[in-house]
C-alpha cells in the first residue's frame, strides 16, 4: 500500500481517511475543440481523484464528455483540433514518493514513457481497436518491447502469462493468432491483457462490456475487478451502464452536456440523488424483479443538448422537472450537497440551485453502502 | 379459442458457407434450429439470447426476407413460407418490421413524408388525396411535429429517427409488428421514451409485436411472454412475470445472474459462464449448453435435450429441470 498523501491543494476535498492517497488528479480539467462554428468546450472544469484500488464510475448519456475526459487523461486527443485550456491539470502521483507527474503539460516524450505503463486504456471496440494484421501475443509483446527491458524470451513468457491471467484457453496457441480468430470477449480480454502487462498505476477502462453480452460482460467485469485487487490498480470505469456502476464502482460522477453535476459514493448516488438529471436518470431505467408491466416508465423529456447551442443558465434546465426560474438565469456551481456522503471522504457535490433533499444516510459514516468486496 | 394471429412450427434456417476452388459447401451455419412457438392477437412475444441465438435470423425469417430451409409460418391460419414475389405483397402489408438502426434504417434520400408516404401509396391504405393528412396524423401519434415531414433523416437525432420508423411501420396498418433490438442503440433518456411510445401505441392499436432483445430489464418491462433462445433453439418459454422468480433453465438462471442490478446495496458476484458461446457452424452433438452449463452431466452430451412441458407446466429443453 502506498503511504497517506496529505491533500497538497487548498481546494481537495479530503482523502479517505485511512486510504491511499490519488494517484490520480484532476484539477479544472477544460477540454476545447476548434470547429467550424468556433471553439467548443466539451469537459468544462471537471475535477476528481481516483486512489489505488478504487473504481471511480463516470456515467452519462452519448455527448456529456466522458469519452473525451478520458482521452484528454491520455492526451489521446488529436493536437490540431484540440486543446486543454490553461489551468488544467491532470497529475499523476510521483513513484515511490516521488514528485508529481502534471500530464496536462508534460511533453509528448514524457507522455509515450507514462501511455501503456503507468496510465493504460481499454476501449469500447474490441473489434477496432486491435490490429489485425499482427498476432495478439505480438501486440502485447509491443507494450513489453517499449516500456520493459525483458528480453525476448522473458517478454514471450509474460505474453502467456498475461493471457492466462485474462482467462484466455491455450495462451500459448492464441498467443500466435490474429484477432479476427478470436470471439468478441476474447478480444476485450487480449485488449486487456495489453492495457496491463506493464502493470499501470491507472486503467481506464471507456465502454469496456458495452459491445459485449451479458454472460460476456459479466466475464469481464469480474476479471477486472479480480485484477484491480490483485494488482492495486486504481480504474475509471466509463459506462452509461446503471446497473455495471451499481454492481463495481466505489464512487461516482455525473457527467452532463460537458458539466459534472454530481459525485458521490455509489449508495449516495444511487439512495440519495441530489441532482434532478442523476434521479430522472436512474428512475427512466426499467427495473428488474420490481415488474411494472403495462406501465409507462418516467421519462426525461427533450434530448442532450448540442454543446454548440446550450440553454442559457443551468445547462439541464430545459429538460428539468423541478426547473424554476433562477435555473435560467445563471450555471449554478458544483458545490458541497445538502447531505454529506455515507461513505467517510468522499466528496458529496452537486451541481443544482435547487437540490432534491433527503433524510441524512441511514447510518452516516458506516459505508454500509459500499461494502468491501468479498474476497475470492 | 380463436387461433393464434402467428404460428410458427419446427422452424429451421441453415445456411450454407461455401469455399474452396470450386466452391462447394462446406458446411452449414445453423442460425434457427427447430423453433416453435405461437402469438396470439394483441400480445407481444419477448425473444431474448445472446449474440447469434438466431434471434435476429428469426425475426427476418417471419418478415420473409430470407427462406426457411425447413419448417412453417402460419399468419392467420394460411401458410406464407413458399410464397412467391407477386403474392408476398399482401403479406409485407400485414408484417412490418422495426429495426435496431436508426440510422441506417431510413433512406437518406428521402424526407419523412416520402418515406411514409411510398409504403402508403404501394398498398393503397388511403386514397391518393388523403395520404399527406395520413401522414401528419401518423407523425404525430408517434410524437413528432408536422414540420418533420419535409426534414430529411440526418436532421434527426436517434430517439426521433426510431419514432420515423415506427411511424413507417404502423403507415399500413399491419397486424403484426416484429421489433429488432429497437431501443439497443438509444440513450437510457430515450429509450425510456420510444419504450413509453410502443407501450401507447400497442394498447391504443391493440399491436401483436414480437420484441427480440439482449436486454432482459427492457424484455421483462415490456412482453406478456418471452422465449429465451441459445444456439437457434428455445430453451425456455414463460410468461414474463414468471421470468425473474421460476425461471428452470441454467441459460436462462445463468442469463439473470449475469445481468448486473442497478442497486449498490444488491452488489452479488455476477454468475459468470465459463467460455463462449460454440459456434453454430459445427453444433455440438448434445446440448448446445452443455460446455457452459454449471449443473451439465454426462447424458447430456448424448443428444440435444427436446422442449418438453416440465412440472410447472412450461417449456424448458433441459434434462436436469424436472
Amino acid at each position: 500500500m502506498r503511504p497517506t498523501n496529505a491533500p497538497s491543494q487548498a481546494d481537495d476535498r479530503p482523502a479517505a481517511a485511512a486510504g491511499p492517497g490519488p494517484v490520480l488528479r484532476v484539477r479544472n480539467l477544460s477540454v476545447c475543440f476548434r470547429t467550424d462554428r468556433g471553439v467548443v468546450t466539451a469537459v468544462e472544469d471537471a475535477s476528481f481523484d481516483v486512489r489505488a484500488s478504487e473504481t471511480l464510475g463516470i456515467v452519462g448519456e452519448s455527448g456529456c464528455g466522458k469519452t473525451v475526459t478520458s482521452k484528454a487523461i491520455m492526451r489521446l486527443l488529436p493536437e490540431r483540433t484540440s486543446f486543454l485550456k490553461p489551468g488544467s491539470s491532470i497529475a499523476l502521483a510521483g513513484r515511490s514518493g516521488g514528485p508529481d507527474l502534471d500530464l496536462a503539460r508534460a511533453p509528448e516524450s514524457v507522455l509515450r514513457g507514462v501511455r501503456g505503463a503507468r496510465i493504460a486504456m481499454v476501449f469500447q471496440e474490441p473489434m477496432t481497436s486491435l490490429n489485425p494484421v499482427f498476432t495478439v501475443g505480438w501486440q502485447i509483446e509491443e507494450a513489453l518491447k517499449y516500456h520493459t527491458t525483458l528480453d525476448a524470451r522473458a517478454r514471450r513468457a509474460r505474453v502467456v502469462e498475461m493471457l492466462r491471467l485474462v482467462e484466455i484457453p491455450n495462451p500459448e496457441r492464441r498467443a500466435g493468432e490474429y484477432p479476427h480468430q478470436l470471439s468478441g470477449g476474447m478480444r476485450q480480454r487480449v485488449m486487456i491483457a495489453i492495457a496491463l502487462c506493464c502493470e499501470p498505476e491507472v486503467l481506464i477502462a471507456d465502454e469496456p462490456t458495452t459491445a459485449l453480452d451479458v454472460t460476456i460482460q459479466a466475464q469481464i467485469l469480474a476479471l477486472m475487478d479480480n485484477l484491480r485487487r490483485r494488482l492495486s490498480t486504481a480504474i475509471v470505469l466509463i459506462t452509461h451502464n446503471l446497473g455495471v456502476v451499481a454492481q463495481v464502482c466505489d464512487r461516482v460522477m455525473v457527467m452532463y452536456a460537458g458539466r459534472v453535476v454530481e459525485t458521490g459514493s455509489v449508495g449516495d448516488i444511487f439512495h440519495r440523488p441530489h441532482h434532478p438529471y442523476t434521479a430522472a436518470l436512474l428512475h427512466s431505467i426499467p427495473k428488474a424483479g420490481a415488474r411494472r408491466h403495462a406501465q409507462r416508465l418516467p421519462v426525461i423529456p427533450g434530448i442532450v443538448p448540442s454543446l454548440t447551442d446550450l440553454p442559457p443558465g443551468c445547462r439541464f434546465s430545459d429538460r428539468c422537472a423541478s426547473r424554476r426560474d433562477a435555473c435560467g438565469a445563471g450555471e449554478p456551481d458544483l458545490t458541497d450537497a445538502p447531505t454529506p456522503s455515507d461513505s467517510p471522504g468522499v466528496a458529496r457535490a452537486v451541481r443544482c440551485f435547487f437540490p432534491i433533499h433527503h433524510a441524512a444516510p441511514p447510518a452516516a459514516g458506516n459505508a454500509h453502502t459500499s461494502p468491501p468486496r468479498a474476497d475470492p | 379459442m380463436k387461433a393464434p394471429l402467428l404460428q410458427v412450427t419446427e422452424l429451421v434456417k441453415h445456411f450454407p458457407v461455401r469455399g474452396g476452388v470450386l466452391n462447394s459447401v462446406r458446411g452449414h451455419v445453423h442460425a434457427v434450429n427447430g423453433v416453435s412457438f405461437d402469438v396470439a392477437q394483441g400480445q407481444t412475444l419477448g425473444v431474448v439470447g445472446e449474440s447469434g441465438c438466431g434471434k435476429s435470423t428469426l425475426g427476418k425469417l417471419i418478415m420473409r426476407l430470407i427462406e426457411p430451409t425447413t419448417g412453417s409460418i402460419r399468419l392467420d391460419g394460411a401458410e406464407i413460407t413458399g410464397l412467391d414475389h407477386r403474392a408476398l405483397l399482401p403479406l409485407r402489408r400485414r408484417v412490418q418490421m422495426i429495426f435496431q438502426d436508426p440510422y441506417s434504417s431510413l433512406n437518406p434520400r428521402l424526407t419523412v413524408r416520402q418515406t411514409i408516404r411510398q409504403a402508403v401509396r404501394l398498398h393503397r391504405v388511403v386514397p391518393r388525396d388523403q395520404e399527406d393528412a395520413y401522414a401528419l396524423g401518423l407523425l404525430e401519434k408517434v410524437g413528432l411535429r408536422p414540420d418533420a415531414a419535409d426534414k430529411y433523416p440526418h436532421e434527426f437525432s436517434g430517439g426521433q429517427r426510431q419514432r420515423i420508423g415506427i411511424a413507417r411501420a404502423l403507415s399500413v396498418r399491419p397486424d403484426l409488428i416484429i421489433a429488432d433490438e429497437p431501443v439497443s442503440a438509444l440513450d437510457v433518456s430515450i429509450q425510456a421514451q420510444v419504450l413509453n411510445l410502443l407501450m401507447d401505441l400497442k394498447r391504443d392499436l391493440g399491436l401483436t409485436m414480437i420484441f427480440i432483445s439482449h436486454d432482459l430489464k427492457v424484455v421483462e418491462h415490456f412482453c406478456d411472454r418471452v422465449l429465451v433462445m441459445y444456439l437457434g433453439r428455445v430453451v425456455e418459454a414463460r410468461p414474463c412475470q414468471e421470468l425473474l422468480a421460476a425461471a428452470a433453465h441454467p441459460y436462462t438462471k445463468a442469463l439473470l445472474g449475469a445481468n448486473p442490478i442497478d442497486d449498490p446495496d444488491q452488489r452479488r458476484p455476477l454468475t459468470v459462464l465459463q467460455g463462449d458461446v460454440p459456434s453454430p457452424y459445427h453444433l455440438p452433438t448434445g446440448c448446445a449448453f452443455a460446455g457452459r452449463c454449471p449443473i451439465v452431466q454426462d447424458h447430456c452430451k448424448q443428444a440435444p435435450p427436446p422442449l418438453e412441458v416440465k412440472a410447472d407446466g412450461r417449456p424448458v429443453a433441459c434434462y436436469r429441470v424436472v
